[in-house]
């Protein structure tokens, strides 16, 4: 874990709303693995006061992308970062997803800004088949980057299947067969839900990429339980235990 | 340059301590914080069995600061006798347990524990946690409770007994002045203030108890108020703590009263802040002129006999 000072390489938007952060980073890109996440102090100032976690979206030499939304004062102020900017990074943090099992197809499902992890996923999994189902409330909010067999879904039916990403999976596994698959999803909390269930009804190994509300990021400010299903212990914390976690082991609330 | 200051017998190399709940067990930070240059390292509150905490959502932002209702989630003191203090007690700096409980007994039982350890150097007290239902709050905004929890912690140690005060109460220097006479031998002012937040989507608070404590730069107002109201009314030393984000905040906090001061939400922000802050103070004391930062202690220009405070002290 490493606190970096990192200069902007550029931003551009690539849906409506939606920005890529490109900046080099020393040393997290180097130790960076897919699932894991960075805490981003967005300007010197102290409004807005707390770091804002963001999914490593990509990593290309030294370079680290991050994928975001504008919803509040720390994604505005991210918007407006220009080339040469700097960035106050603590990186990278949480566990990695588990690469290592014996799968063969990756079925990646993301609702919204859920693709975030993926690219940098796809990128380590160069030796599996790749499946991407990618949902959005409308096409104008659809990012499909660095992505691999894209398949796309819309709630308006703007684009693709018309409906939800989780539907449009559930259709998918109907009518295809898949050698040995482990699901990686992220997403909305209700989306993760579906999935997860759908993942249970196919007895697929499914892992989650969660969000939580945090201050450091770290484990200390114990701001991010989330319920476990097993174990001795109530509540895992998201940034130290998590993000990633089996979708049978977690509560999602 | 004179930096450090003592309490009791415990001398601290100098006047910035980290707050407890901002630093963990001391471990977490060991990539990112040179702890050496902090005056000390005071622990998540510690309690007799661990706590699981309260449910999601803990934390939320507001204007300048942050609510949370983490409920005093710890491991419990056993645990951390056995897996953290070995690497708190190698620490160049002064380590102050911290502890919370829900009855006297588990008070006193969680300090006779502890008081044996060579690794802690002191204990700060949290009677003022305004996230759990039993004990906590309740016995720090009860003037007799705190006095009497103090004064039957005080015959069980010999080393520094700091009392963490809460700001939720109208004079928290009734509250400071009892723990003076019960022993205590310095008081952490302030903790959390109470504070809510609403979504107004789904009309529901934003914590999941409802209420929380409010830390951050939005408290430090609150928190030089009530440093300089305890100042007027208690000779112990006072360790202020309450929002304090930079050097200045820190010079501002000594000078109307407080010894030394406490880091919290900032070390989530920068875990380098208190470092740089103990290091501003130096300097600042450096270009000043003054041969010890101390003498910012209760350096303030002001007359209380102007103040609104006069009519209770």
């Amino acid at each position: 874990m490493i606190q970096e000072i990192d200069i902007v390489r550029e931003r551009y938007e690539v849906a409506a709303g939606i920005h890529v952060l490109r900046f080099a980073s020393s040393h997290i890109s180097r130790y960076a693995r897919p699932g894991q996440f960075i805490n981003v102090r967005t300007n010197a100032g102290l409004v807005p006061l707390l770091r804002r976690p963001f999914s490593i979206c990509r990593i290309e030499g030294e370079d680290i992308e991050i994928v975001f939304n504008v919803v509040g004062i720390g994604t505005s102020i991210l918007a407006s970062k220009r080339s040469g900017d700097t960035v106050d990074v603590l990186g990278p943090l949480g566990a990695s997803f588990r690469m290592k099992s014996s799968f063969d197809t990756a079925l990646m499902v993301a609702g919204g800004l859920g693709v975030a992890p993926f690219p940098f996923l796809t990128q380590h999994l160069s030796d599996k088949k790749v499946e991407s189902f990618i949902g959005a409330a409308s096409a104008e909010k659809l990012w499909t980057a660095h992505l691999q067999n894209v398949h796309i879904a819309t709630d308006d039916g703007s684009k693709g299947f018309h409906g939800t990403v989780v539907a449009m999976l559930a259709e998918y596994l109907k009518s295809n067969r898949v050698r040995n698959p482990k699901i990686f999803g992220c997403g909305p909390t209700k989306m993760m839900q579906a999935l997860s269930d759908l993942a249970k009804m196919y007895e697929m190994d499914c892992e989650l990429s969660l969000e939580g509300t945090m201050a450091c990021g770290i484990g200390i400010c114990q701001g991010c339980p989330v319920g476990r299903v097993n174990g001795k212990k109530k509540y895992a914390l998201v940034c130290t235990e998590g993000p990633t976690f089996n979708s049978q082991d977690v509560v999602l609330a | 340059m004179k930096t450090s200051f003592n309490i009791r017998d415990v001398e601290f190399k100098n006047r910035v301590l980290v707050a407890s709940g901002t630093f963990g067990y001391g471990d977490e930070l060991k990539d990112l914080v040179d702890v050496a240059k902090l005056g000390g390292v005071i622990t998540k509150s510690l309690s007799w069995k661990p706590r699981e905490g309260n449910p999601p959502p803990r934390i939320v932002e507001t204007t300048g600061g942050m609510l949370n209702s983490i409920g005093l989630a710890n491991i419990g003191v056993h645990q951390f006798i056995e897996e953290k203090l070995p690497y708190l007690e190698k620490l160049d700096t002064v380590v102050v347990a911290n502890i919370a409980a829900s009855s006297v007994q588990e008070y006193c039982d969680v300090l006779s524990l502890l008081n044996d350890e060579r690794g802690i150097d002191a204990f700060e007290i949290n009677v003022s946690c305004p996230n759990v239902k039993e004990g906590g709050l309740s016995f720090g905004t009860d003037c007799d409770a705190t006095a009497d929890i103090t004064s039957k912690l005080r015959v069980l140690t010999k080393k520094p007994l700091i009392i963490k005060l809460t700001p939720n109460v109208t004079h928290i220097s009734e509250f400071a002045r009892a723990v003076e006479e019960a022993g205590a031998d310095a008081v952490s002012v302030i903790n959390t203030v109470i504070g809510m937040a609403v979504d107004i989507r789904t009309r529901k608070p934003k914590l999941s108890t409802v209420t929380g404590g409010l830390s951050g730069p939005a408290i430090k107002p609150i928190a030089l108020a009530k440093v300089y109201e305890v100042a007027q009314a208690v000779e112990i030393p006072i360790l202020g703590i309450g929002g304090i984000a930079t050097v200045e905040d820190a010079i501002e906090f000594l000078l109307v009263g407080a010894s030394g001061v406490q880091i919290g939400t900032m070390n989530y922000v920068d875990p380098t802040a208190s470092a740089k802050i103990a290091e501003g103070l130096r300097q600042h004391a450096e270009q000043n002129n003054l041969k010890d930062v101390g003498d910012l202690v209760g350096a303030i220009d002001a007359k209380v006999e102007f103040s609104v405070l006069q009519s209770w002290l």
